[in-house]
């Protein structure tokens, strides 16, 4: 049996009301695990205090809010090559999830950069780069939004993903580029691998985990969501039809 | 040289006609009928390539067509001689003298598009199929807003095209007296719900 | 191909057509800036180069609608669609002439402009430099840009909100050529990235906007 069975409409609501318990109960688990451990079992940092700790929310959901873009950037490339409606439907139910990650990073970064660099924003480069990353996804759900005729909507907005990507790419580095070249090299980020002991890596994995799962749980919850209007649509013209 | 096999024609998604099957032979017209929304448009759309078809499929020789829609396509600002020449270059086609004479545009070729009448603007939009040297011409509704003595010009302009040997399919209710015309009523092809089992079948 | 490219130029030059819009807005905004900034010639000098280029890329993206819009208003995008002549091709002329009616003459008359923005003097070269290699860019985004919203109604706001991300490579490396030659650095390396998205874009996006057209037209 091949992959793209799940792509067929019917299959994937069966299989997927199937398996949405299971992933939202390993959600659950894994959040509540990853938080509760990352908030009150960690000890505070020596320089940071407790502060640090919003770093269970703020790494897992950067990670997700460009993971949200590379699956959209997929499930619009299959949309192109293959027409299967739930990829482009799964594209768009992704977008507003991802969307939502980025701005829950820019917001957490900067309630944390208050208390440790003193200012709630700075042109960092990252910092920078969500900030044009939240501009795309704008663009993309505006254009979603705007379109009426769904396979329209599906072909065009896997158009913009496509070209969006490769400029968000351009600005990333541009961004980089740009930031060097104001201030000589420095960079106000923590860098994860050298700075975070094992003590706050463990959970902070569990985090990670646990927002996949989120994401995924909420991908599916909106893809089910999209599959049945788009089939209420096609029903009422059915209706008229007849 | 124009043959449909099995033609299904969708507009926003709906297939609104289904199983056209037929051929049509240089020199002759093939005339389309049907009520509003029968699908017309959207018929002329699809073999002038603007859209795919939702099914079957149809065979035309490779740049063939010329396709006059409901707008005329005119730039107001330019003239009637430089709106003709500027599709007579993209084309490589013939030189407008003819096409001017032929719909009576001779007096008016140094006026801007914008400045002529309803009319007058639907006659230069037909003098742009002359100037493309096509032999298939596809023509929604060509006759709207064009006075009895015009459409008796562009009866013999289409007569004309047939007599060469050339081809039109045309979605019109005028009566334009064309020996080589069949009358295709699409009443009777219109697409009937069916229950479709294809791949995406919850969406059709 | 000749015969798009004159009667693009030709319409926007007539009545109507739209040209010198743009540039009377990059005038005034250069005006503007000052009058808000105040006349401090070191700040104004300091900040010219960004102003100089985001003027540029807004009165660049005030034109952008009519690529395509007024065509598919009055039916010849469709017919131009069905001409010999690939869409591919269509795009590239046409967002040719808007280059030529709209960054062509910004990149002339910014000289002109920086004097009031206080502009340092090795600047100028490298402001002409920089937007004659850079306005190419905007002009094919803003094509594709053009081609995604040409069949909707109310489209000009949203072509502003999905072409404004895909400026940003090019606003970053042309401001930082000014910039750079402003205050006498080296400015190869954003000077050749400028170029590179210009040649890049006017390459791969007639394809896309092509093909973004084609759906519309369905």
């Amino acid at each position: 049996m091949s992959v793209w069975e799940y792509a067929n409409p019917k299959k994937f609501m069966q299989t997927s009301a199937w398996a949405l318990p299971w992933v939202v109960g390993l959600t659950v688990l894994l959040l509540v695990t990853g938080l509760v451990w990352g908030f009150f079992f960690t000890p505070d940092d020596y320089k940071q205090g407790s502060t640090v700790k919003i770093i269970y929310l703020h790494v897992p959901a950067a990670m997700m809010a460009i993971n949200a873009w590379v699956m959209m950037l997929v499930t619009s490339l299959i949309w192109i090559v293959r027409r299967h409606h739930v990829s482009a439907l799964a594209a768009k139910a992704a977008a507003p999830v991802g969307l939502t990650f980025t701005l829950i990073a820019l917001v957490t970064g900067a309630l944390w950069g208050q208390p440790m660099w003193g200012t709630w924003w700075a042109w960092d480069p990252r910092l920078t780069s969500f900030l044009i990353l939240t501009l795309f996804y704008f663009g993309y759900i505006a254009l979603w939004a705007a379109i009426e005729d769904p396979d329209t909507a599906a072909d065009l907005t896997s158009i913009l993903c496509l070209v969006g990507s490769v400029f968000a790419l351009l600005s990333r580095y541009a961004v980089n580029f740009w930031n060097q070249g104001l201030h000589q090299g420095a960079s106000l980020s923590l860098d994860k691998e050298e700075n975070v002991s094992d003590v706050f890596w463990v959970p902070l994995l569990v985090c990670i985990a646990g927002f996949v799962l989120l994401f995924l749980t909420m991908v599916l919850m909106r893809t089910r969501t999209e599959i049945r209007a788009r089939r209420l649509k096609a029903l009422l013209a059915r209706e008229r039809g007849t | 040289m124009l043959s449909l096999s099995n033609l299904a024609v969708a507009r926003g998604g709906v297939t609104v006609l289904r199983g056209l099957t037929l051929a049509v032979a240089p020199g002759q017209a093939l005339i389309l009928r049907g009520p509003n929304g029968s699908g017309k448009t959207t018929l002329l759309r699809t073999l002038a390539g603007l859209q795919p078809p939702a099914e079957g499929t149809f065979d035309l020789p490779p740049d063939s067509v010329a396709y006059a829609a409901h707008a005329d396509g005119l730039k107001s600002t330019l003239t009637v001689d430089e709106n003709l020449s500027f599709w007579s270059r993209i084309y490589g086609g013939p030189a407008t003298d003819h096409a001017v004479a032929a719909l009576n545009l001779t007096q008016l070729t140094r006026r801007r598009a914008g400045e002529l009448s309803a009319g007058q603007k639907r006659r230069l939009g037909l003098a742009r199929l002359l100037v493309t040297g096509r032999p298939v011409w596809l023509l929604d509704e060509p006759t709207v807003s064009l006075d009895v003595a015009s459409v008796a010009l562009f009866a013999d302009v289409v007569r004309d095209h047939l007599g060469k040997g050339g081809l039109a399919v045309i979605a019109t209710h005028v009566d334009l007296g064309l020996p080589e015309a069949t009358i295709l009523d699409l009443d009777s092809y219109r697409a009937r719900v069916i229950q479709s089992s294809g791949f995406d079948e919850a969406f059709a | 191909m000749k015969a798009l490219l004159l009667r693009d130029l030709r319409l926007a030059f007539r009545s109507g057509g739209g040209f010198g819009l743009g540039l009377a807005f990059f005038f005034l905004l250069s005006i503007l800036v000052p009058l808000g900034v105040g006349p401090e010639g070191g700040t104004l000098g300091r900040i010219a180069p960004g102003i100089l280029w985001v003027g540029a890329l807004l009165a660049c993206l005030l034109s952008l609608d009519r690529i395509f819009a007024l065509d598919h208003e009055d039916g010849s995008l469709d017919l131009l669609a069905t001409a010999p002549i690939p869409l591919e091709a269509v795009v590239a002329i046409k967002a040719l002439a808007h280059w030529l009616v709209t960054g062509l003459p910004l990149t002339l008359i910014a000289p002109g402009l920086a004097v009031f923005l206080n502009l340092p003097v090795g600047g100028y070269p490298w402001l002409v430099a920089s937007l004659i290699l850079g306005t190419p860019a905007l002009s094919v985004i803003g094509a594709f840009g053009a081609a995604i919203t040409v069949g909707l109604r109310r489209g000009g706001l949203l072509l502003s909100l999905l072409v404004l991300p895909l400026y940003v490579p090019t606003l970053i490396f042309g401001a930082e050529v000014v910039r750079r030659g402003a205050e006498g650095m080296a400015l190869a390396t954003p000077l050749a990235l400028l170029a590179a998205i210009s040649l890049g874009a006017s390459a791969l996006l007639p394809f896309a906007a092509a093909s973004a057209i084609r759906v519309n037209l369905r």
